[in-house]
C-alpha cells in the first residue's frame, strides 16, 4: 500500500509542481495587467493585498464557470447549479477524442500534429450523412459518426502512408494538411450540397433529428451521450495498447523502429495503420461535435481541439486515462475561462497561457527539477528529440 | 529505362514527367476550352508615378493558346536536355512560366490584370515569410528546429505596435521588435539547448504562449486604451535615387519602406556569411555533424544558442513589418500563420537562402494572384489557390518531384559524450 502510494505521489509530483508554477504565474500576469492594481504601486501592502484580491477572483470565477455556480439555483432546481459542470464535460468530449488520437500516435513514435484537419474531415463526413439520408434512430447516429470517422481516417492514413513510402517527416505533412482542411472546409461550405437553404454565411443545413446524440439531463443543460462514446473510445485506445498484438507492434515501432523492423513489424504498415486509427479517433471527435452539440457544421467547427489535444496528449503523458483526465481539466478552464472573462473582465485567452505553461514545464522536468532543486522526478512521456530527418 | 540508374536522376526524370504533363493538360485546358468573352488586359506600370503608361491587350482565346504552347515548348526541351544529362533547371522554368500565364490569360478574360501591382502585391505579402524563413534558415541549419517563428512574428509585431505607440515613434518600434523575437528565441533555445526538450513540441507550445499572451493583453490594454498604446505611426515610402526609375522593376522592389531594405540586406548578408565566412562553416558544422564540430573546438551549445537568439533578432524585424510598416495598429493573431508558411518555404527552398527567399515569393504570388482575381471578379475557388504553399511543401517533402533533405542533426539536442 505504501509502494503503491509513494509510487502515485511519484506520478503526479511533476504535474503537480507543474500546475502550480503555471497557475502561479498566470496569476502575476492577471494581477499586474490590471489598472487597479497597477494604481495602488505606491503603497506595497495595498498593492499586494489587491494584486491577490485580483487574481483570487479570477480564480474563483473560473472555478464557478467549471464546476458548480450556486447562484445558477436561484429560481431552478439545485441541479441547475451544475450548469458550469455540463459545459465542462461538453467541451472536454472532443478534446477527449482528440487527444487520443495525439496520444496513441505518441505511442507508435509519431507526433500527430495533424488532429486539426483530421476532426473537420470526420465533422465533414458526420453532418453530410446526418442532414442528407433519412435513416431510422440509433443506426443515422451510427452511420453518421461511422462516415466521419472513415473520411478521417483516410485523411490521417494517408500521413502514415506518405511517411513510410516516402520518408517525409509527419510533423510537416500533419501542419501543412491541417491548412489545407481549414481551407477545404471553407470552400466546401460554399458549394451547393452544403450551404443551408437561404443563407449565404458558411453554415450546412442542421443535421435531422434522428441522427443528434441524445442529451443527458434534460434540455437545460448540453451534457450529451457524447462523453460515453470518448470513455469507450479511451478503453479502447488501452485495450488495443495493451491487449492486442497490434497494439504490442504499435509500441515496438515507437520504442525502437529499426529493432522492430528487424523483428519482422512490417513498419510501413503500422504506420499507415496508426495514423489511420489516429485519424479516426480525431474524427469521431469532430462527429460527436457536430452531432452531440453543434448540430451544423460551420467554419470554426474545429475551433482549436486539433491543437488543445496536443497539450492534453501531453499532460495526459500519451496514457489513455491521463488523456481523459487531462481532458476534463483543459475543458474546465475553457468553460470557466468563459465566466472569469464576464464576471471578473479578465479576457478568457489568458487560458491559453496557462495551458501553454504546465505543457511547458511538463515537457521539461529537467527545468521543473532545477527551479525546484529536486533530486529526481519521474520523466515525461518518454518522447525524445528525432529531427525531421528521424 | 536502363540509362537511369541513380535514385537523384529517377527523381528528376519524375519532375520533367511532371511538368511536361502539366503543360500538355494545360494546352488542352486553356487552349481547347472557350474561355469567357474578351480580352485580357495586363497593364504595367513603367515608373513609380503609378500613371498607367502601357496596356498589353491579349485575345484570351489565342493568348492562352500561345502561353501553354510555350510551356509544351519548354517541356519538350527539358525531356531532350534530361535525355543529354543537362540541367533542366531553365527549360521547367520556363513552362512553368507559360502554364501560369496560360491560366491567368484564359481565366480573366474580359478583365484588367493590373501586373505591377500584382508583382508589388506579392512581394509584400512575402516580406514577412522572408524575415520568418530566414529565422527558421538560421535556427535549422544550426541544428535546432523552429516551429515558433509564428510566435516570433507575433510577440514583435505586438511589441513593436505597442512601443511605437507609446513613443509616437516607428523607429522605437522598429528598434524593439527585434528584441520581442530575441526574447521567445531565447526561451527556444533555453529549453531546447539548456533543458533538451522536444524543439517541435517546444515550439508548438512557445507559439500557444504567445498567442495567449497576446491575445489577452490586446483584449486588456490595447481595446480599452486603444488611443495611448494603439496607434503606432508607420514608416513612409524611400524611393531610391536612379533604381526606382527602372521601369516595372524600379516601383516594385525600389520604391519600398525601410524594413523591405533591410529585408534585401539581410538576406544578401546570411547567403554571403552562410557560405563564405567561418561563422557560416562553422553554424553549417554544427547542424550537419555535431561530434565532428565539437572534436575541432567548436562549443557547439553555445554557437547554437547564439545563433537561436540571432534568428529571433531576424523574425523580430518582419514582425515589426506588420505594424510600423503597414498597418500601424496590432490586430489580435494579425500574423495569421504566416510563420507556418515562412516554414513552408523553407522547406520548400531546401533550407537555402536563395530557395527559401523564391519559395516565398512563391507563396506571396500565389496569395496575391488569388486576392486580385477574386478582386477583379473571376470566379475561381480562392481556398484552392490559397492551398499552393502547403500543397507546393507536401509534394517537395515527399519526394514528388525533386527531394529536399533537413540539415542531419535538424533537432537533436547535442550532449557531449551523449548517445546521440
Amino acid at each position: 500500500m505504501r509502494t503503491s502510494l509513494s509510487k502515485f505521489g511519484q506520478a503526479i509530483k511533476l504535474p503537480g509542481l507543474s500546475f502550480a508554477l503555471a497557475f502561479t504565474l498566470t496569476g502575476f500576469i492577471i494581477a499586474f495587467s490590471d489598472a487597479k492594481v497597477l494604481s495602488k504601486i505606491g503603497s506595497p501592502l495595498e498593492f499586494i493585498k489587491s494584486a491577490g484580491a485580483t487574481a483570487g477572483n479570477a480564480y474563483l470565477a473560473l472555478f464557478q464557470g467549471s464546476i458548480f455556480d450556486i447562484n445558477l439555483t436561484k429560481g431552478h432546481n439545485f441541479f441547475q447549479g451544475f450548469y458550469p459542470l455540463s459545459e465542462t464535460i461538453v467541451i472536454a468530449t472532443p478534446l477527449i477524442l482528440t487527444g487520443l488520437s495525439v496520444a496513441l500516435a505518441f505511442k507508435s513514435g509519431l507526433f500527430n500534429i495533424g488532429a486539426q484537419g483530421q476532426f473537420i474531415f470526420g465533422a465533414i463526413g458526420a453532418s453530410y450523412v446526418g442532414f442528407h439520408f433519412q435513416l431510422p434512430i440509433v443506426i443515422h447516429v451510427i452511420a453518421a459518426a461511422l462516415a466521419g470517422m472513415a473520411l478521417a481516417a483516410i485523411w490521417g492514413g494517408a500521413v502514415g502512408l506518405l511517411k513510410a513510402k516516402t520518408g517525409a517527416h509527419e510533423v510537416i505533412l500533419t501542419i501543412m494538411m491541417n491548412y489545407i482542411a481549414g481551407y477545404f472546409i471553407l470552400w466546401i461550405l460554399k458549394t451547393s450540397q452544403f450551404l443551408r437553404p437561404g443563407r449565404i454565411d458558411p453554415i450546412a443545413p442542421e443535421v435531422n433529428q434522428s441522427a443528434r446524440l441524445p442529451l443527458l439531463a434534460g434540455a437545460n443543460l448540453r451534457i450529451h451521450a457524447g462523453i460515453f462514446i470518448a470513455l469507450v473510445a479511451a478503453l479502447f485506445v488501452w485495450w488495443l495498447l495493451t491487449k492486442t498484438t497490434i497494439g504490442y507492434k504499435f509500441r515496438a515501432v515507437g520504442a525502437n523502429g529499426q529493432a522492430a523492423k528487424t523483428a519482422g513489424i512490417s513498419v510501413p504498415f503500422v504506420l499507415t495503420a496508426t495514423m489511420a486509427i489516429c485519424g479516426a479517433l480525431a474524427g469521431l471527435g469532430g462527429a460527436v461535435q457536430v452531432l452531440g452539440s453543434e448540430h451544423a457544421l460551420n467554419a470554426d467547427i474545429a475551433g482549436s481541439f486539433g491543437f488543445d489535444a496536443i497539450t492534453v496528449a501531453l499532460l495526459g503523458r500519451a496514457q489513455p486515462l491521463g488523456t481523459v483526465f487531462a481532458a476534463l481539466l483543459f475543458g474546465a478552464l475553457h468553460a470557466g475561462g468563459r465566466t472569469m472573462q464576464s464576471n471578473t473582465g479578465v479576457p478568457l485567452d489568458i487560458v491559453l497561457v496557462t495551458q501553454a505553461l504546465i505543457v511547458l514545464f511538463i515537457a521539461a522536468p529537467t527545468f521543473v527539477r532545477f527551479i525546484f532543486k529536486l533530486k529526481k522526478i519521474s520523466s515525461s512521456a518518454g518522447l525524445t528529440s528525432k529531427g525531421w530527418n528521424g | 529505362m536502363s540509362e537511369i540508374r541513380s535514385s537523384v536522376e529517377k527523381r528528376r526524370f519524375r519532375g520533367v514527367i511532371v511538368i511536361a504533363s502539366l503543360s500538355v493538360l494545360s494546352f488542352m485546358y486553356f487552349g481547347f476550352i472557350r474561355p469567357g468573352k474578351g480580352d485580357t488586359t495586363y497593364g504595367f506600370v513603367l515608373n513609380n508615378e503609378w500613371v498607367l503608361i502601357k496596356e498589353w491587350i491579349i485575345a484570351s482565346a489565342a493568348g492562352a493558346k500561345i502561353f501553354s504552347g510555350i510551356s509544351l515548348i519548354a517541356s519538350v526541351s527539358a525531356i531532350l536536355a534530361f535525355r543529354k544529362g543537362r540541367e533542366i533547371i531553365i527549360p521547367v522554368g520556363f513552362a512553368s512560366f507559360g502554364i501560369l500565364m496560360s491560366f491567368i490569360t484564359w481565366a480573366a478574360s474580359g478583365k484588367f490584370i493590373p501586373l505591377t501591382g500584382l508583382l508589388q502585391g506579392a512581394l509584400l505579402l512575402a516580406v514577412p515569410l522572408i524575415f520568418g524563413s530566414m529565422s527558421g534558415l538560421i535556427c535549422e541549419r544550426s541544428g535546432v528546429i523552429n516551429i515558433a517563428i509564428e510566435g516570433q512574428l507575433l510577440a514583435s509585431a505586438f511589441v513593436s505596435g505597442v512601443v511605437a505607440s507609446l513613443t509616437h515613434q516607428a523607429l522605437w518600434g522598429l528598434i524593439a521588435a527585434p528584441i520581442a523575437g530575441a526574447a521567445i528565441s531565447f526561451l527556444l533555445a533555453t529549453f531546447a539547448i539548456k533543458f533538451s526538450v522536444d524543439q517541435v513540441i517546444l515550439g508548438f507550445v512557445l507559439n500557444v504562449l504567445v498567442i495567449g499572451l497576446t491575445d489577452f493583453l490586446y483584449k486588456k490594454l490595447l481595446v480599452p486604451y486603444q488611443s495611448t498604446w494603439n496607434t503606432a505611426p508607420t514608416f513612409g515610402t524611400i524611393e531610391l535615387p536612379i533604381l526606382s526609375k527602372i521601369p516595372i522593376l524600379g516601383p516594385i522592389f525600389f520604391s519600398q519602406t525601410i524594413v523591405v531594405y533591410l529585408m534585401f540586406a539581410i538576406v544578401a548578408a546570411i547567403t554571403f556569411a552562410l557560405f563564405k565566412t567561418k561563422w557560416g562553416l562553422r553554424t553549417r558544422a554544427i547542424g550537419e555533424h555535431p561530434t565532428a564540430a565539437d572534436t575541432v573546438g567548436i562549443d557547439v551549445n553555445k554557437l547554437r544558442f547564439k545563433n537561436v537568439i540571432i534568428a529571433g533578432l531576424i523574425a523580430g524585424v518582419g514582425g515589426a513589418y506588420y505594424t510600423v510598416a503597414s498597418v500601424g495598429a496590432f490586430g489580435k493573431e494579425m500574423t495569421a500563420g504566416a510563420g507556418f508558411i515562412a516554414l513552408a518555404a523553407l522547406i520548400f527552398g531546401k533550407w537555402s537562402p536563395i530557395g527559401a527567399v523564391l519559395a516565398a515569393l512563391l507563396f506571396g504570388f500565389a496569395d496575391n494572384l488569388q486576392s486580385t482575381l477574386t478582386i477583379i471578379g473571376v470566379s475561381i475557388p480562392s481556398e484552392f489557390m490559397l492551398m499552393v504553399p502547403y500543397i507546393a511543401t507536401i509534394i517537395a517533402v515527399t519526394g514528388l518531384v525533386g527531394r529536399v533533405r533537413a540539415p542531419a542533426a535538424d533537432g537533436i539536442p547535442y550532449l557531449r559524450g551523449g548517445s546521440h
